[in-house]
């Protein structure tokens, strides 16, 4: 009933904007469902549920774009912002140059689901919160834990999405997001640890299943006892040392230093105005060592690269999904593009990348998993310590930041350790690092193997005017480089 | 727009639905359209209307809320059931109060009237001759332009089965551009209700003087040094400050402010106010439950003097150990919608320095030796929480200041810098204007003249 009539409204937006004169039209109608609930220090912090139906409308009309949504899916309501999305195409067209023009795509009928063993929204309210109160009862046992916060977060994301070459495609997504942390404020420092990563903890497009894999309360004394540990632990030092860096700000690194400058989009400088642009300029395709020969990067959208949060089958443009080689042997092999953007780096065919936050915004864009392939050897975390006389160890990301073409970085995580002769020794507090991309990603000398390789999820990366939050995925395995610059947050701090 | 009789009409239904004790509703949501221009031409042009309404109901000392975008009937009932349901499974709150009633309220909420006709009229034609207009100036240099001229007009709604009924509506229109060289760029954004106040052209101006007189940057070492942060700058910067100043993270101990309330942490010619009212600012003049805000002292002459509270959080300060530390505490009016985790700040900030000393940016400019003038900052994070260490890029227009002249572009630099060290070593401050950034909310804050500004690494653009 519910398919029946998004078909209908599918054929309303393309049927008016075809006699409008539209060169290309689609439509997305999107529904979806959110479940957040929270705890902080014993008591329930924010329990709430939320749903969004509507429609956006994209036309290239007169060779420029326009993008309308509404909420109001009655055949008026559908035919008022169709029309106005021509209306705004053609307002475009007023300050143009060439015209946009479209890499061609087949046309596809499909339905596809992700993954999902266990519907999050069928677990009981009760069973979440009994699970958010026992950790969070766990971690506040710990002596000198000063605020404890726990999560769960749940999304089904529905969408229908029609254009004028044809397509009509049927995607549905499960989301779950789980994590916690705890605070701990003694004399004049504020130290935090976060499990099993900081910022909301894991994500996957996965049902409750993900709940059940990451062992949540299992860790929560020790990640307490780390936040109080932390205020007797030593300052980073600073200067020049070999550092190894947990999976999950791998991931991060890879977010930062290679998803976003790879963004077609910001390298011909359509982001210029926000999220800026690009060190990767167009003649650096097939010529960059951007890495070490042991630096393999791909954005793979694809089922078989895993639940990432950049996971699908079809991107907004109807373009499947793919896996491109972004960094092979350490060599620059390829941009994220998209229909309109494919044919300036000589493609044939748009990478697939295109996504949109809901049906309220445009689609851009937006890192699938871009993730760091694992070692071929087997070597583990222990392994890889074992191997490093002098360095530092470095997990969970405090801070992150990086200039507006990608290429000046410095992270901060919550706790690191020293390594001297193949062991861990000191914790250390305040750690920071600080680069610049290339350098960095060509001092990487050692990755750990498949087995100990995770796929991140980023929930809230934002780009774009107005702003949009999508989720990407970033697969990595504990990485070790030389040489790299440490400290420098607190470089003449006072 | 959807109007207050609309509104309290589906507050009607809700309360139809409700079995609760008490019932909320909030309505927010609106139209509004934004043309994104790169590369000298239109490249995005978006238009939406949304509205969304959100149910909170309180059931016998507990407490929960769901929203949905859709406003037939039996959504509205089903979002009254899904609120019910959530608050039903959860253990007793103590500390949950009854929804608020007028009669709790010192004086009314007053109007502000923040909704101009002549912006909510603007259409796509109009966008993209204002675009226009900015990429002309572009085109007349010789520069290549990037940026958004948007408008908007939105309404926010709230009514509790206690008798609360809040409406505010406001419209805005935004531009921001940034004007590209060869090897440099500048950069300029204005927000206002009334899109009479915006002019893009002067915009585009004053990013094109930025990105020409920015060319061939050189490279400086890092240091210490007097900067001139303009007012962009500084708002990006200070805003990390304003997530600690309520009184539920000083119960969370996660606040700069812990042990801080009452004491001079910053120059004596610092004084931040929280101000609704003030004729710079917008936004609504009622919290996230219906409360009247209040115009909140934050910081005189350097002193950490008050905070501001939700009633909740006002209500559990008064029976802590922190209760003799946080000056007044009562509701202030800057409560977020409830269940929330964070409780309350302050969002319409106003930084002022010593009436009559003001200085304009040229001023400053004209009694620097040597020193570094920034257009604007990026990608700003926290580093340390408790000193309110941040780190970030500058970013389009970063130039060096020999001898009382600008003099030329600079390589960008990234800082790391406290909060509080940097507002002990403020120098000279301008009339404080409204402005726009990317990282924080808009403010009313000076350009500030700092010294000893920490740059610590050089990047290669």
């Amino acid at each position: 009933m519910l398919a029946c009539h998004m078909k209908e409204i599918g054929s309303w937006v393309l049927d008016i904007c075809s006699a409008r004169g539209a060169e290309y039209a689609e439509a997305r109608v999107v529904d979806e469902r959110h479940r957040a609930l929270a705890t902080k220090n014993g008591k329930i912090a924010s329990a709430s549920d939320s749903e969004s139906l509507g429609l956006g409308i994209r036309v290239l009309a007169d060779g420029a774009w326009g993008f309308a949504a509404t909420e109001d899916l009655t055949r008026a309501g559908v035919e008022t912002a169709a029309a106005q999305a021509l209306e705004i195409a053609r307002a475009s067209a007023q300050v143009k140059k060439d015209g946009v023009r479209l890499a061609p795509e087949k046309a596809y009928q499909d339905d596809w689901s992700s993954p999902c063993q266990i519907d999050p929204f069928s677990i009981s309210i009760e069973q979440n919160l009994d699970l958010l109160m026992k950790i969070d009862a766990e971690l506040r046992s710990v002596q000198g834990v000063t605020l404890a916060e726990t999560n769960l977060n749940f999304r089904r994301y529905e969408q229908w999405f029609y254009n004028s070459d044809g397509s009509d495609i049927h995607q549905l997504k499960y989301t779950t997001g789980a994590g916690y942390a705890a605070y701990s404020f003694e004399g004049t420092e504020i130290q935090k640890r976060s499990y099993p990563n900081s910022f909301g903890g894991q994500w996957q497009d996965k049902g409750y299943e993900l709940v059940e894999q990451l062992k949540l309360l299992e860790n929560a004394r020790r990640i307490g006892e780390e936040a109080v540990a932390l205020h007797k632990a030593d300052q980073c030092p600073e200067g020049r040392f070999d550092i190894i860096l947990d999976s999950s700000q791998l991931g991060l690194q890879i977010h930062e230093s290679v998803g976003h400058p790879i963004e077609l989009d910001r390298v011909l400088g359509m982001e210029a105005n926000f999220a800026g642009t690009s060190f990767l300029t167009l003649d650096k395709l097939h010529s960059l060592k951007y890495g070490s020969d042991i630096v393999n990067v791909v954005a793979d959208a694809t089922e078989s690269h895993g639940p990432g949060l950049g996971t699908f089958k079809y991107d907004d443009e109807g373009v499947p999904a793919q896996c491109t080689p972004i960094i092979s042997n350490g060599l620059f092999t390829g941009y994220l593009s998209s229909r309109d953007t494919a044919h300036m780096i000589g493609l044939k065919r748009s990478g697939g990348t295109m996504r949109a936050e809901s049906w309220n915004r445009v689609p851009m864009i937006r890192m699938t998993n871009i993730s760091i392939l694992p070692g071929e050897k087997p070597l583990t975390l222990d392994e890889l310590i074992a191997s490093t006389d002098h360095g530092i160890f470095f997990k969970t990301n405090r801070s992150w930041s990086i200039d507006d073409k990608r290429y000046n970085f410095q992270f901060g995580t919550e706790i690191g350790w020293e390594i001297k002769g193949g062991k861990l020794t000191r914790m250390l507090k305040n750690p920071s690092y600080s680069g610049i991309t290339t350098d960095f990603w060509n001092s990487m000398e050692a990755i750990c193997s498949r087995d100990q390789w995770t796929l991140w999820g980023t929930p809230n990366c934002g780009k774009g005017q107005p702003q949009q939050v999508m989720g990407t995925g970033h697969g990595a395995a504990p990485a070790r480089f030389r040489n790299v610059k440490v400290g420098t947050a607190y470089k003449g701090a006072e | 727009m959807l109007s207050r009789d609309k509104a309290s009409d589906i507050f009607d239904k809700v309360q139809k639905h409700s079995s609760a004790d008490e019932v909320e509703l909030i309505v927010n949501g609106g139209k509004s359209s934004l043309t994104r221009f790169a590369n000298n031409e239109i490249t995005q042009n978006v238009s939406e209307e949304n509205y969304v309404l959100s149910v909170r109901v309180n059931l016998d000392g507990r407490t929960a809320r769901a929203t949905t975008n859709k406003f037939d009937e039996d959504s509205i009932r089903r979002v009254v059931e899904s609120a019910t349901a959530l608050a039903r499974v959860q253990d007793k709150d103590p500390d949950l109060l009854p929804m608020p009633a007028p009669s709790e309220f010192a004086a009314p909420i007053s109007p502000v009237g923040r909704a101009f006709f002549e912006t909510s009229s603007i259409g796509p034609r109009e966008r993209a001759e204002a675009v226009g207009k900015m990429v002309g100036v572009a085109k007349q240099h010789d520069l290549n332009s990037a940026g958004i001229f948007a408008t908007s007009e939105s309404v926010e709604a709230l009514f509790n089965s206690r008798g609360v009924s809040a409406y505010h509506t406001q419209t805005q229109a935004d531009a921001s551009i940034t004007m590209i060289g060869t090897d440099s760029s500048g950069w300029q954004k204005a927000t206002y209700p009334d899109a009479r106040d915006l002019d893009p052209r002067r915009l585009a101006e004053t990013a094109a003087k930025k990105a020409k007189e920015s060319a061939h940057p050189k490279e400086l070492p890092p240091g210490k040094y007097t900067v001139i942060l303009e007012p962009a700058a500084v708002l990006d910067l200070v805003g990390f400050m304003f997530w600690d100043w309520g009184g539920q993270a000083i119960l969370d101990e996660r606040s700069f402010l812990n042990n801080r309330i009452g004491k001079r942490i910053f120059g004596e010619n610092i004084t931040i106010i929280d101000d609704v009212y003030h004729p710079l600012q917008t936004g609504a003049p009622f919290d996230g439950e219906g409360v009247p805000r209040k115009r909140v002292p934050l910081v005189e002459n350097g002193t950490v003097e008050r905070l501001v509270f939700s009633r909740g959080t006002a209500a559990k300060l008064k029976d802590s150990e922190f209760r003799d530390k946080v000056g007044p505490v009562e509701a202030t009016g800057h409560g977020f919608p409830l269940p929330n985790e964070i409780g309350e700040m302050p969002t319409n900030i106003v930084i002022t320095g010593p009436a009559g000393q003001s200085k304009t940016v040229d001023q400053m400019i004209a009694s620097t030796e040597r020193g570094i003038l920034v257009t604007r900052l990026w990608y700003i994070r926290e580093v340390e929480p408790y000193e309110k260490l941040l780190t970030g890029m500058t970013r389009d227009g970063t130039f060096l200041i020999e001898n009382g002249q600008v003099r030329q572009g600079l390589l960008n630099f990234r800082f790391n810098e406290s909060m509080i060290h940097m507002l002990n070593n403020v120098e000279a401050m301008s009339e404080s204007v409204r402005s726009s950034g990317e990282e924080s909310f808009d403010m009313v804050v000076p350009a500030m003249k700092v010294r000893d500004f920490n740059f610590t690494e050089v990047t290669k653009f």
